[in-house]
């Protein structure tokens, strides 16, 4: 086998040979963008998100975490992972402090995933918050950081995710643009529509395959 | 239907055409895939501009591919991501191997691939003693009764219910017979979730790379593509080298066109973007980020202005699920990696006509894949250029193995056409002939194969020449 360099130098001088540069490429100018409002973008992606089986609920800003300790209750989780650090981290803490009857155990992501992996394979919720949403489509935008790492959204079998309804862009197009993604990506980066899903067998849909078997979706506003 | 090793796409053909269960399965799945594309695409006149802007964002990035290629190489680098190089699939594989070797891997956990379909990855890698883990249900179930995918996005969609719960039953320790889907995906999410924690090398394909940032994006609805970029120590990716995008601007309308066109949804579940391994601090994530680019073929087919439309494809599936040919007979039938109209004029360019050239034979010509394809690749001209270069009447084929059904008698034939219809006196006695013959047209040879399954053409008695001069209509 030939060296790397070789074998790289030989891909790119044919493809400087194909002569594919001197084409003209016509300009096609996209479709129009999809422009709403605040109220309407809520509407929008609550929509669309729930019709891809997100359990969709628009909280109050302040007092938010009172619908998430309802909702562990109704849901009967047993242990919720969290990021202590991340923005939603001492909210949650907060929340815990009192009043805690049936409420799960919160198990921190602190230190690396080698650390607990095999823990982590059997938490049951993961909760973080997100850094947009994009109504076109239905989706929210997570960034994972060293407070809220990737695996948080992944591995336990239900996801809450924690939006803010102003962080809601119209599209993926108009949130890359003007947050400027350009300049700079992260690690990994993730639009989640909905709960993990299948219809490879027949086409028949289910929900819950390998990621989340539900993502409950918390719209701050 | 197992996967054959010889090639004879006749006797695939009429298999296919007889396995009653299978055409049932397919007929019912493409017409699922072909109503869900229409439902997420109401407005035509919005697809249309949309797929004027992806055929013009794929062009450009050929256009300037290998600066491209550069730039995205600069980027992965700079971020972390290890990049190679490989002109054949031998290659690619050694790539893959000396990583797991050097992990002491005796596993991999694979998100859906098609390049890695390509490589055949799984059986060289078998031959090495590693064991590959295909992740996606549609491919969990396939590998697990020895076959291939059949579909580029469905790879098991040959298969109904009833077949999956008997190979889950046959294949899977311990488990019950069920025809329950929930169920069935419910066995594959459990054995598969102790592979994902165990395994230290995670492979996937890229859907987009983007040269701008060094991005690789994948898009997924299981959750496995995550699982396997995230949980193992070590991501392999591996891409065809037209994957590269110029910037993160190109990419929502190619993702709209992808999953719209794929599977109707207006989008995935994840959509997967991955700049770097592991930074310092991070808590997760590989450590290591591997990126092999693949040439196999593809740089040759940018060199012609007609054939590097090829390279515009972004691997949507679409035009199998609108294609009659494929609806009937699936994807085994071709015998090859990649299925239907894209297989068409993507295998015999990377094989040789001589060796895969027969697939451009498997048309109708009716047109619908180009009417569909989501960048607007010509693939009904495509399909005729390939014809033509296997026969290479004028001696310019520039794919492999062109020329390779030329034969004396159809050269004589088409040279004696040629000459009869510039020739007004070899004409006139041609259809006197022709006409004279009838209905009788001699069932021999190519003749006799043609109208085997077709109603013979009958010649007129008198040419249109004649009955225009006994009408009275001047000549010109």
């Amino acid at each position: 086998m030939s060296s790397h360099q070789n074998v790289r130098d030989r891909i790119l001088a044919r493809l400087h040979a194909s002569g594919a540069e001197l084409t003209t490429v016509p300009e096609a100018p996209l479709p129009p963008e999809l422009s709403l409002d605040r109220e309407a973008k809520i509407e929008r992606l609550a929509a669309m998100m729930t019709a891809m089986r997100t359990d969709v609920h628009i909280v109050d800003t302040h007092n938010w975490s009172d619908r998430l300790k309802e909702l562990a209750r109704e849901k009967g989780w047993k242990r919720l992972l969290y990021g202590p650090e991340g923005p939603i981290g001492s909210n949650i803490e907060t929340a815990w402090a009192s009043d805690t009857a049936g409420l799960p155990e919160l198990v921190a992501y602190t230190g690396p995933m080698e650390a607990f992996k095999e823990d982590l394979f059997q938490i049951d919720a993961g909760i973080t918050s997100v850094r947009a949403g994009v109504a076109e489509t239905g989706a929210v935008v997570l960034w994972p950081t060293s407070h809220e790492p990737r695996l948080m959204s992944l591995v336990p079998p239900v996801h809450v995710a924690v939006l803010d309804a102003d962080t809601i862009y119209n599209s993926l197009g108009e949130m890359m643009t003007a947050e400027r993604w350009a300049d700079g990506m992260p690690t990994n980066a993730l639009l989640i529509s909905g709960p993990s899903k299948t219809a490879d067998i027949e086409f028949t849909l289910v929900f819950g395959v390998h990621g989340p078997k539900e993502l409950v979706l918390l719209i701050r506003k | 239907m197992g996967n054959k090793t010889t090639f004879d796409f006749d006797a695939n053909i009429d298999g296919a055409l007889k396995d009653d269960q299978l055409r049932k399965n397919l007929r019912k799945a493409m017409d699922i895939l072909v109503d869900k594309r229409r439902a997420v695409f109401p407005d035509t006149a919005y697809l249309e501009q949309l797929r004027s802007a992806g055929n013009a964002i794929k062009r450009r990035a050929l256009k300037q591919l290998p600066r491209l290629l550069e730039q995205l190489e600069a980027n992965c680098t700079k971020n972390g991501i290890q990049v190679h190089w490989a002109e054949d699939t031998a290659q690619a594989n050694g790539i893959v191997l000396e990583i797991l070797r050097r992990h002491d891997a005796r596993d991999i956990v694979k998100g859906k691939s098609m390049v890695s379909e390509e490589m055949h990855l799984n059986h060289f890698l078998e031959a090495n003693d590693i064991e590959a883990i295909e992740t996606d249900l549609g491919e969990f179930i396939i590998q697990l009764n020895h076959e291939t995918p059949s579909h580029i996005i469905v790879p098991a969609i040959h298969k109904n219910k009833d077949e999956v719960a008997a190979i889950f039953h046959d294949k899977i320790p311990d488990t019950p017979y069920t025809e329950n889907v929930e169920e069935l995906t419910a066995i594959a999410r459990r054995v598969l979730r102790k592979r994902f924690a165990a395994a230290k090398v995670g492979l996937s394909g890229v859907n987009f790379a983007i040269a701008e940032t060094g991005t690789l994006l994948l898009v997924e609805n299981e959750g496995n593509g995550r699982m396997c970029t995230t949980v193992p120590e070590v991501h392999v990716a591996v891409m065809g080298l037209e994957k590269v995008v110029e910037k993160l601007s190109d990419v929502p309308p190619l993702l709209r066109l992808l999953t719209g066109s794929a599977t109707g949804q207006m989008i995935t579940t994840y959509v997967n973007m991955i700049t770097a391994p592991r930074r310092s601090g991070e808590k997760d994530g590989p450590k290591e980020v591997h990126l092999v680019i693949l040439d196999n073929g593809r740089s040759r087919m940018l060199a012609d202005p007609e054939f590097r439309q090829t390279l515009l494809c972004i691997r949507c599936g679409t035009c199998l699920n609108h294609c009659p040919v494929y609806v009937r007979i699936g994807g085994h039938a071709y015998g090859h990696v990649y299925p239907g109209p894209i297989g068409k004029i993507l295998t015999p360019q990377m094989e040789g006509l001589d060796q895969a050239g027969v697939l451009a034979t498997a048309s109708s010509l009716c047109g619908a894949c180009g009417e569909v394809c989501p960048v607007r690749i010509p693939i009904p001209d495509l399909i005729r250029r390939l014809r033509n270069e296997s026969y290479d009447q004028d001696g310019s084929a520039v794919v492999k193995g062109g020329g390779y059904k030329k034969n004396l008698a159809e050269t004589l034939v088409w040279k004696g056409w040629s000459l009869a219809n510039r020739s007004p006196l070899l004409n006139g006695i041609g259809t006197r002939l022709a006409g004279k013959a009838g209905k009788r047209m001699p069932k021999v040879g190519p003749l006799k194969k043609w109208t085997r399954v077709r109603t013979s053409p009958q010649v007129a008695r008198t040419s249109l020449h004649e009955r225009a001069r006994n009408e009275g209509v001047k000549d010109e």
